[in-house]
């Protein structure tokens, strides 16, 4: 273990390790997801769109593991948010729904290589996410915004109902010239809503990208299977390049 | 390590699930980025490297001696499947076929999307890895890898690379997709060889 104040753990020997980290914050970020947020010592700062695996131990000696996309931006403070949906028959979501702040769970990484946004790519970064798929696109946000990147963003976020949008209000907080955040609600929409709504199809993604086609985009695109498989597909129907696009899928 | 009170265990242990695994009736897709749609009209498998190199059309593959396997398959995100039943053809086969020479150490899979992985000669010789064709008796579906797929059941599912396109042999190790992108070089479920440092 490192001794406090001295930084004698080397990052790959954390990073092989099951590591503690303890609760600070849980917060509803939605009607079924929350966002719980782990300190850890010597925590390797995490590149936007990594996650890590979250494991439980039970008395009896039991454990099970589950990955979890990180939400935050990378920070050298050790704290690090994960939005975690709950999944009423899982066997992890539920106890860490009921997780209070100073309670521990194990947890290793950051992990995963492909699916990670970093800043220096040239191009317009589109985002597009499904339920609590947009987690790990929320951590690219929040770094663009943490380090002020002027660089043109879209997240298209498609989502059952308005209170199944994740980070609604901080989401709308992020719009501006070059932030453009746009929801489509495939359930019941109330009165006087102003986003769109149905599924994403050829046309709304035709409309809303095809100005960032010639400017280099990378595509991020996370969510449940067929959501991620119908909207790459269509995206290679409308001549965009696979390389440009890179998908996490879930469920 | 810690212990999480009132944790208990909702899933079923069951002495064929390797370490850090559960079982699932489904079937989940996990991919790098969009589906490439191979026909079988257009499929072709190429063997290159260390062999004589060779290049089969549909027909001409699945003319070969076609296989059975019926086994258990294990995801490194940590679902497993019991009991999957598949076709193929034997990689024993093909490297008799290919004539393939024994300064090779390695296979490096190439898929058609530009995927590759690497696996060790002596994980695919010896009726250990396919060409699947089929998957319960049907052609595997494009998000699974169809028209074929390698098949390596006993290491993580990672290393069965979709849409294969040829098959590579080489003398030395060279790390593929994900295991340059912090995955495990070999990856035995067994050992929970899931990340870089495992």
């Amino acid at each position: 273990m490192a001794t406090p104040g001295k930084n004698n753990v080397t990052p790959s020997t954390d990073k092989r390790n099951w590591h503690t980290a303890t609760l600070i914050k849980s917060e509803m970020i939605a009607s079924d997801i929350k966002a719980l947020t782990f300190s850890a010592k010597n925590e390797i700062e995490h590149k936007p769109g990594q996650h890590y695996d979250i494991r439980l131990t039970s008395e009896s000696g039991y454990q099970a593991a589950r990955s979890y996309s990180v939400a935050s931006a990378p920070n050298k403070k050790g704290l690090v948010e994960f939005g975690i949906q709950l999944l009423p028959n899982g066997e992890v979501s539920p106890y860490l729904f009921e997780l209070q702040p100073g309670e521990s769970v194990e947890m290793k990484g950051p992990l995963g290589g492909h699916f990670i946004w970093d800043d220096t790519m040239p191009g317009p970064l589109i985002l597009i996410g499904g339920g609590s798929g947009v987690v790990p696109l929320m951590s690219m946000l929040r770094h663009a915004q943490a380090k002020k990147i002027k660089k043109e963003i879209l997240l298209l976020l498609s989502a059952k109902s308005v209170e199944k949008i994740p980070y609604y209000k901080e989401l709308e907080s992020y719009k501006d010239k070059s932030t453009h955040i746009i929801y489509t609600l495939t359930g019941e929409s109330p009165k006087g809503w102003k986003g769109l709504t149905g599924r994403i199809n050829k046309d709304l993604l035709d409309k809303l990208l095809t100005s960032y086609k010639e400017k280099m985009p990378m595509v991020y695109i996370c969510g449940p299977t067929l959501f991620v498989e119908t909207i790459a597909d269509t995206l290679i129907q409308s001549g965009w390049n696979s390389h440009e696009i890179r998908t996490e899928r879930f469920g | 390590m810690i212990i999480n009170k009132g944790f208990t265990q909702k899933r079923t242990s069951n002495g064929r699930l390797p370490p850090g695994q559960y079982e699932t009736k489904d079937f989940p897709v996990l991919s790098l980025g969009p589906t490439p749609r191979v026909t079988k009209e257009s499929w072709a498998l190429e063997v290159k490297g260390l062999a004589t190199p060779m290049k089969w059309n549909w027909k001409e593959f699945t003319s070969f001696p076609i296989e059975n396997i019926k086994t258990d398959i294990h995801c490194v995100t940590r679902w497993s499947k019991f009991d999957t039943m598949w076709k193929g053809v034997s990689i024993d086969h093909i490297m008799k076929k290919a004539k393939v020479s024994n300064r090779a150490t390695h296979l490096i899979a190439h898929s058609y999307d530009g995927y590759t992985t690497n696996i060790p000669i002596a994980d695919i010789m010896g009726g250990k890895a396919w060409v699947a064709i089929e998957y319960e008796g049907k052609d595997i579906e494009a998000d699974h890898g169809g028209p074929a797929r390698l098949f390596i059941p006993h290491l993580y599912f990672w290393k069965s690379a979709k849409w294969l396109k040829a098959l590579e042999f080489v003398q030395g190790d060279h790390p593929g997709f994900w295991e340059t992108r912090g995955y495990h070089n070999y990856g035995d479920p067994w050992k929970e060889q899931r990340y870089t440092f495992d």
